[in-house]
């Protein structure tokens, strides 16, 4: 020992590092999650509790199951790609439970407007009216049928 | 339109199981689901937007996005033949759609065109937000969609800055980064994002880069394409038809 | 510019004067390191009286510089993930290793190599709590043979010729984190690290010069002029490379103009004048650097000398924090849409106001007085007069 008399304070130094990084790579050891690095540098396990969030919207296909009669009227008319929910909100309480959860109807003097209202940065191809001149405040389902909104003996 | 519908038939039946798996209470990633599988990405026909703003409250219902933040967002352009000078504005995102412009604010004189260009995250696959994340709270899945550990995020603010798009937000009560998740929650059951359910016009379409029969590839045969900011080289997967050289 | 346009989401600001205050520590840090190195390496025999000081000074603003990282995250529990699962592409994960390495490799071993042979003196012939403390600094061993401090000389100059390019990557890396940025034009650019790095030399040179007046005008002690007069020729030099970089940068931004330019020149012009152009440019770069020429080149008075030395030391410090405060918060006042432009509310009582800013510039002098107490830097000059 004699040969570290000198240089004894300098290993006890190391000792001190050497105590810290142990106490580190237990600590890391401990406190990583266990998927961490299943797929890549972050929470393999965070993927499946994302994937689990609650679905609000139940999509067309949830809906078209039950309304078949709307599915039918609604593909023959001009809104056949327009999903059920774009006009009537998020319904995935209403699919789970249909007897207790109903839908609201919307108002379509407010609702038609969101879309058909004219606007110089609409696309030229989409049919827009200003509402104040074209219905003056009614209901557009007075004269137009939500569903296939095509005046009834209209020609176009 | 006729898009739509082909790619909503190719979704049918893994939808359908899917919907069973939520009903019966057990809504993870849907067993038929494979996640190196697929490669998200999302089309935006910028012609087919009318501003109505439903994908931007379809996304805050479904994601419980806080007030005053989106995920997705609506702006609306109007340029002329000075394209580096564009005038844009977007009232709460668009969520309520745009009324017009007040009299004499507008650009005037010849060429001045005006449209709407809905934003979300690009899901970039060079994405800088993921690059610069210190602890791997945010990261690109197998399928290629840029997600956010909310129990692992430190709120450091970091990608907020490394976003070129201005897509992430640090929630105001969780004090976590958040962002489109592009509906992972849904488009792992088969069912497409909320903002592309709620969009009327076809405008958003959710494109599967990994499968062969997805409309996409025919579309983008057919069609220019270009991305938001390409100079930023993110690799970014939100796909722009009939994008006008002023967006930015 | 006809409407001001930004992103929904840039409605808030993300980093916040906290922010601004973490490069001004480290840059502090970073700075008064490279300035007692000076002495040890380089052999400046002339700064030797302000190489303790510097040393402590170095560490006491090292121990706060991450306190305003972790007072503004989300969420400072999770903050040991830092540690635990760095990221490797993320400058900022690099981090908390990169300060690890200073603060124990660094600046504690070579505090307490140099320290030593007080420590144990110390141990002995004090009471108390004191003598515990002393003690444990110790580490037991009172070992203070000739050979082993001879060693301890030896070990001490490796560590500081290692510390050297370790306070480079301290603060050229805290450059990076910003300069790294391809999002923000304003931080995007390579000269960041560097301009960091040698605005922090210029900082912490600058700090050390002003406490080492101040601390021995307060002891009833003269001031070592040719001390003094040599930090000056130093900072004088280095703040001359410090300002060519900066202009490199800024007359390279306004010739390239590039997509980003008239965004950012308007705000020059416009929100970041005072800050920038005035307080940064004018009254913190080119004043001081003048005041400093001219102690270069006239014939002064002692007394004269001085007083410009603690104006312009002062005006230093004052121009660092503003360069500081202009990348950081200057970085986030316009949108990266380059449409449209935000602005800075600085709170006072939140958690990341101005008061929590004050208290975390005035803790590391609090620290730094402990430290001098405990460790007394003037040992060797006291030990002489006596």
């Amino acid at each position: 020992m004699n040969r570290f008399k000198d240089s004894e304070h300098l290993l006890r130094v190391v000792g001190v590092f050497l105590v810290g990084v142990t106490l580190f790579l237990c600590l890391r050891a401990w406190f990583v999650p266990k998927s961490f690095g299943e797929f890549g540098h972050y929470r393999g396990d965070s993927l499946a509790e994302i994937a689990a969030l609650p679905i609000i919207h139940a999509g067309h296909e949830t809906c078209e199951t039950c309304h078949t009669d709307v599915l039918e009227v609604k593909k023959a008319g001009k809104h056949a790609n327009v999903n059920c929910e774009a006009c009537h909100g998020p319904q995935a309480k209403h699919a789970d439970d249909p007897g207790s959860v109903k839908p609201l109807l919307p108002d379509t003097s407010v609702l038609c407007a969101r879309c058909h209202e004219a606007s110089s940065a609409k696309p030229k191809w989409f049919p827009a009216v200003i509402t104040a001149e074209h219905s003056m405040g009614m209901p557009c389902n007075t004269c137009h049928t939500s569903h296939s909104p095509k005046i009834q003996g209209d020609k176009k | 339109m006729n898009m739509s519908r082909r790619f909503f038939i190719t979704l049918t039946g893994a939808a359908g199981i899917a919907w069973e798996h939520v009903l019966a209470g057990t809504p993870e990633i849907s067993p038929n689901y494979k996640i190196t599988d697929h490669w998200w990405a999302m089309l935006i026909d910028v012609d087919k937007c009318i501003g109505c703003g439903n994908c931007v409250r379809a996304c805050a219902a479904e994601n419980n996005v806080p007030e005053g933040f989106f995920r997705t967002w609506i702006e609306r352009y109007q340029d002329d033949e000075h394209i580096q000078d564009p005038l844009v504005d977007s009232p709460n995102g668009g969520m309520n759609g745009f009324l017009p412009r007040a009299a004499g604010t507008g650009l005037t004189g010849n060429g001045v065109k005006e449209f709407f260009v809905p934003k979300l995250c690009n899901h970039c696959a060079d994405s800088p937000c993921t690059q610069v994340c210190p602890v791997g709270a945010t990261f690109t899945t197998p399928d290629g969609v840029v997600l956010i550990d909310e129990k692992y995020c430190l709120g450091c603010r970091y990608c907020v800055q490394a976003c070129p798009y201005g897509c992430r937000y640090i929630h105001p009560e969780k004090n976590v980064a958040q962002k489109c998740t592009l509906c992972y929650h849904r488009i792992t059951k088969g069912l497409t994002t909320a903002c592309c359910e709620a969009c009327p016009t076809g405008s958003r379409q959710l494109a599967d880069l990994k499968n062969p029969n997805d409309p996409i590839h025919e579309f983008m045969k057919k069609h220019s394409v270009q991305v938001l900011k390409p100079q930023m080289a993110t690799g970014a997967k939100v796909y722009y038809a009939n994008l006008d050289g002023s967006v930015r | 510019m006809h409407l001001n346009f930004i992103y929904p989401n840039e409605s808030e600001l993300q980093w916040s004067i906290l922010i601004v205050l973490y490069p001004f520590l480290t840059g502090l840090v970073a700075g008064a390191f490279i300035l007692a190195s000076l002495e040890r390496v380089f052999q400046v025999a002339a700064v030797k009286p302000t190489y303790r000081l510097a040393l402590l000074t170095a560490l006491a603003f090292l121990l706060v510089a991450p306190l305003p990282l972790q007072l503004h995250l989300g969420h400072p529990e999770r903050s040991l993930e830092m540690y635990l699962t760095p990221h490797r592409s993320s400058a900022m994960a690099m981090f908390g290793f990169v300060y690890l390495w200073y603060l124990m490799v660094v600046l504690l071993l070579e505090i307490w190599l140099d320290y030593r042979r007080d420590i144990v003196l110390l141990s002995r012939s004090s009471t108390g709590f004191l003598r515990v403390i002393y003690k444990i600094m110790t580490l037991g061993s009172d070992n203070i043979s000739e050979r082993s401090l001879h060693l301890d000389e030896r070990v001490g100059w490796i560590i500081t010729v290692i510390g050297i390019p370790s306070a480079f990557l301290l603060h050229g890396y805290v450059g990076f984190i910003f300069g790294s940025i391809k999002a923000n034009p304003w931080w995007n650019s390579p000269l960041m690290p560097v301009v960091f790095i040698f605005s922090a030399m210029v900082s912490g040179i600058a700090a050390v010069m002003l406490l080492y007046m101040l601390l021995t005008k307060l002891r009833g002690f003269k001031i070592d002029i040719a001390c003094v007069d040599t930090i000056a020729k130093y900072l004088f030099y280095i703040f001359i490379i410090d300002f060519s970089l900066e202009m490199l940068d800024l007359i390279h931004r306004i010739y390239e103009a590039d997509e980003s330019f008239r965004s950012l020149d308007f705000m020059v012009h416009t929100s970041l004048w005072i800050p920038h152009v005035i307080i940064q440019i004018l009254l913190g770069t080119l004043v001081p650097i003048g005041i400093l020429g001219a102690t270069q080149v006239l014939p002064l008075a002692e007394h004269m000398r001085k007083k410009l030395y603690v104006i312009a030391g002062s005006l230093t410090m004052i121009g660092i924090f503003a360069m500081r405060w202009n990348v950081v918060i200057g970085g986030q006042l316009f949108s990266k849409s380059l449409l449209g432009y935000t602005t800075y509310t600085l709170h006072l009582g939140s958690r990341e106001g101005l008061g929590t800013a004050i208290f975390l510039t005035i803790l590391p002098l609090g620290i730094l007085y402990v430290l001098v107490k405990l460790l007394p830097p003037w040992q060797h000059e006291s030990l002489s007069l006596n």
